[in-house]
């Protein structure tokens, strides 16, 4: 009793400062914008610390035992975004707030329905056929939507959501248990072929697969980056399930080959990255968006602008100089604000999630938990890399969300419910734990 | 398991460490070339939204502001700015323009920092803290109005070329007029076309840019190099025939005049060719070179404008690039500004400046104090010698030919009454120049000079473009009207 309290009296700790700094971090663009300090910044604040510390008590409530950094330091990237998209279009804070909301709902609902998460493993055929459906959904005429030449969107009616961001843990979860079923067989049945350990052929399948659906959406839905997403989170579980580097150089490989056919024959594709190796041959038109966000960055500099100084439109027009600035490029913005130290401390944080993420999954107990927890962070954790490292021109610019950052309904509830699987198995591992090993040790079985 | 995810961590801490090197290669050490990019108008576009400090000209008159504007709110910040020239072309050179599509030019852009209000991080983050709009600082020049105003009127009506003006003892430049003039509020709708315009060229300042045979008026600097090297004195003589044979090529003296043996004085009224060319060849090329770029030939001049807006004067080779002392020249076509020699009217200004600050040159400079917001001084000319290039001897001696030259030689259109003055003419040839029309009886005329003699306040060049008549006829009036407008009070 006294160990679970700990946790959630950390927890609760944890939040204050988050809540101090939405407050300060709202006053701040509220003084830009009004030159004076209203009190409507600390309103906002305690709203957040509101339904911040209702969470809280739910979690006490229900997962005394659930690490209490990860709800922290979640909050604080919401927190951040919050301001970063109230900075950027009040209405559309209004939005994100709401979705914000509606995240913790979902996030509730997961953990009030999933506490016995081991049920996913009994649906996994039915649970990966959903997120490949929900993958296929934009190309779907009649609800299906085209964005800057990829498919990303859905539109129902007036409800309008990426699928892709569910898809993931549909696939993360589907992946999990598979890999928990089938890692021993992986293992065992490696051949040595001409130096380099192969999967076993019989199970190959599967694998191939996999590496067929990545490309299959890089040529169907285009976008490169959620397909490279997948990949590495696909990647990352057959490395830790089957301990493999060799699997990991092979998938690699494959990834590149593919990759490179289908960026040389698909348009879009080939556009994609023409313009990351030469964005400078095109500055006005296919250039202009990574360019604008080197520019934002390099505006920067090491303490940045300050908040809500930074340029998004061409002033007097509506022009934009830093197209999809909600979305796409915030990052770029919060370099321009906030300078490089204010991005590392974003990275930082990422990196802290990710570091609890894969904590979770060193505790859990089980195989599912295990890969479930690693699958979960990785994929998390190579979203906040792909659109960080599009937008920094690591790799090609593709339309992903920063995870609680980004303006973006389907990003903030995905990941709020992604957040809730964590901390179920979370939960469940540090309980087991506390109390003594029983019999019911069923790892493997 | 639990080793395979402590490596996996491992490698996502290695991705974001990737990703924060990127980030700081953009913001911080890539940053400078980003910003100069010419795809970028960031820069630009955030200093229209700083109120840019003004342009003034020593007397006050205002040379460039900036007005808001308003516009429609939207996202970001509502106000912008717009640069306005009150006085309109006069001021074209060298002071520029700086508009956002079009960018910025000449002193506008030398200076923009100065003019944007730019501080270290550390100061606009203070500002930031204490809710203060980062507002520019005024610049006060040494242009004096006046004077510039006459200097552009001469020219226009003498043709195309350009004046400039410096005082000796400080180098703060009082002039600089360049005809054909533009008028920097026509920049944002015809910029293109004021490009296009390869005849008038219009947006060339001739004061820095252009790039004419000095002629004679290089004789200075050739009679500099012989009495600092000690090749003569002011007393030596040399025969000075109607012609003499160069590297295989007659070399003659004006209707092939015989003058005989005479001394440097004679040599300078008359402007006598043959008698430099062999001063010329009596120096020779280490001596002459080591003068030359001591009065800043060869290199750019040290003067508050974009390096690329100012050209280097000295002998142009094939390859565009000047020569150097190892280069083979015809020293004797050298020596009276032929050859393949070229120079700029500022550079002629800070040759005649250095004489008459008895051999020392100062860095001619267009701005005087920088005034902040507040009105403070925050920073004031602080005028510093460029170079040494002769004695205070030579320079005295120098002085005393020049003045020959005005009172009773080929310059005595540059006369003042009451006033001695110092000087020389030239009168380049230029036959077949196409901007001339191609025509074959054209010269670029040139004065340069200093009044008054015995005690300098300033030294003037004219410069003016296919002129059918001489240096006395075309440049020396505008000398001499310059000069009285500056000695008389100006400003």
């Amino acid at each position: 009793m006294i160990k679970r309290s700990a946790a959630r009296n950390r927890e609760l700790v944890a939040l204050i400062p988050v809540a101090l700094l939405l407050s300060a971090g709202f006053a701040a663009v509220f003084a830009q914008e009004n030159a004076r300090l209203g009190n409507l910044s600390l309103v906002y604040g305690a709203y957040f610390l509101a339904v911040c510390i209702a969470t809280h008590i739910f979690l006490r409530l229900r997962l005394p035992n659930a690490d209490p950094y990860l709800f922290p330091l979640v909050a604080l990237l919401t927190a951040f975004g919050l301001v970063m998209v109230y900075r950027i279009d009040e209405s559309l804070a209004r939005d994100q707030a709401n979705w914000f909301v509606l995240g913790l709902i979902l996030f509730a609902l997961t953990i009030q329905f999933l506490r016995d998460y081991d049920v996913l493993e009994r649906y996994r055929y039915t649970i990966a056929a959903v997120g490949l459906l929900l993958l296929l959904a934009p190309r779907l005429p009649g609800i299906g939507q085209q964005v800057n030449g990829a498919y990303l969107g859905v539109k129902i009616g007036p409800l309008a959501f990426q699928p892709a961001e569910f898809s993931k843990i549909c696939i993360v979860v589907f992946l999990a248990s598979y890999l928990r079923e089938h890692r021993e067989v992986l293992i065992v049945g490696a051949r040595r072929v001409l130096g380099v350990t192969l999967p076993p052929l019989k199970h190959l399948g599967p694998l191939l697969v996999v590496w067929g659906a990545s490309m299959f959406m890089l040529v169907f839905i285009r976008d490169l980056g959620s397909s490279l997403m997948f990949f590495a989170a696909f990647l990352a579980l057959l490395y830790v399930a089957t301990g493999r580097f060799s699997f990991v150089v092979i998938g690699m490989g494959m990834f590149l080959v593919g990759a490179w056919f289908f960026a040389s024959t698909v348009p879009h594709v080939h556009d994609r990255v023409e313009i990351w190796l030469n964005p400078y041959n095109d500055p006005t038109g296919n250039g202009y968006q990574i360019l604008q966000s080197i520019f934002a960055q390099a505006d920067g500099g090491l303490f940045g602008k300050g908040f809500g100084q930074a340029l998004i439109t061409i002033p007097g027009t509506h022009a934009a100089l830093l197209p999809a600035a909600q979305t796409d490029t915030i990052y770029s913005l919060i370099v321009n604000e906030l300078g490089l130290f204010g991005a590392s401390a974003v990275v930082l944080i990422y990196l802290l999630i990710a570091a609890r993420g894969f904590k979770v999954a060193l505790l859990a107990d089980d195989g599912f938990s295990k890969l479930l927890a690693t699958g979960l962070t990785a994929v998390f954790a190579i979203q906040a890399f792909v659109i960080i490292g599009g937008v920094t021109r690591v790799i090609p610019l593709t339309g992903v969300t920063l995870p609680f950052i980004s303006y973006g309904g389907s990003s903030i509830v995905a990941n709020f419910v992604l957040l809730a699987l964590l901390l179920l198995i979370s939960d469940r591992a540090r309980r087991e734990a506390a109390t003594p090993r029983g019999a019911f040790a069923l790892e493997g079985s | 398991m639990n080793r395979q995810i402590v490596k996996l961590f491992a490698f996502i801490v290695v991705l974001f460490a990737v990703l924060i090197g990127f980030t700081s290669y953009w913001s911080i050490f890539d940053a400078q070339a980003l910003k100069d990019k010419e795809a970028n108008k960031r820069p630009l576009l955030e200093q229209q939204q700083i109120k840019r400090g003004r342009i003034l000209a020593a007397d006050g008159t205002v040379i460039a502001k900036s007005v808001a504007k308003s516009v429609a709110k939207g996202h970001g910040t509502g106000l912008r700015y717009v640069r306005r020239y009150p006085e309109g072309a006069l001021y074209g050179h060298p002071i520029g323009y700086s508009f956002v599509r079009q960018g910025d030019s000449e002193f506008e852009q030398f200076h923009n920092d100065e003019l944007v209000g730019e501080e270290s991080e550390f100061g606009s983050i203070l500002d930031e803290l204490r809710g203060r709009r980062q507002e520019g600082n005024d610049i006060v020049t040494n242009i004096d109005a006046a004077a510039q105003r006459v200097a552009l009127a001469d020219l226009e009506e003498q043709g195309f070329g350009a004046v400039v003006a410096i005082e000796p003892s400080t180098g703060a430049v009082k002039v600089m007029a360049s005809n054909k003039p533009y008028d920097p509020n026509r920049v944002p709708v015809e910029l293109e076309e004021l490009n296009r315009n390869l005849i008038e060229t219009p947006l060339l300042n001739r004061a820095t840019q252009g790039l004419y045979p000095p002629g004679s008026t290089f004789k200075v600097v050739t009679a500099a190099a012989g009495l600092e090297s000690g090749a003569i004195t002011p007393e030596t003589t040399i025969d000075a025939p109607g012609t003499i044979i160069d590297e295989g090529h007659e070399l003659n003296n004006d209707f092939s005049e015989d003058f005989g043996p005479i001394a440097l004085d004679t040599a300078l009224t008359n402007s006598v060719n043959t008698w430099f060319g062999q001063l010329g060849q009596k120096v020779g090329n280490d001596k002459l070179f080591e003068t030359m770029e001591k009065f800043g030939f060869n290199s750019t001049p040290p003067i508050d404008l974009p390096d690329d807006e100012v050209y280097n004067s000295g002998i142009y080779g094939e390859d565009g690039h000047t020569l150097n002392r190892n280069d083979p020249v015809d020293l004797a076509r050298v020596a009276i500004g032929q050859e393949r020699l070229l120079a700029t009217p500022l550079q002629m200004t800070m040759v005649a400046a250095a004489v008459a600050n008895g051999g020392k040159l100062m860095k001619p400079q267009i701005w005087n104090r920088v005034v902040d917001p507040d009105g403070r001084t925050v920073k004031r000319l602080d005028p510093s010698v460029y170079s040494e290039p002769i004695s205070a001897q030579t320079a005295e001696e120098l002085t005393a030919a020049m003045e020959g030259v005005v009172s009773e030689g080929t310059g005595t259109n540059a006369a003042i009454s009451g006033v001695p003055v110092a000087g020389k003419t030239g009168t380049a040839e230029t036959p077949g120049n196409e901007a001339c029309g191609g025509g074959e009886e054209e010269n670029q005329a040139w004065f340069i000079g200093f009044a008054p003699a015995d005690e300098p306040q300033i030294a003037i060049v004219a410069s003016v473009e296919c002129s059918e008549q001489f240096g006395n006829d075309v440049a020396a009036p505008i000398f001499r009207d310059v000069a009285e407008t500056i000695l008389n009070g100006g400003s």
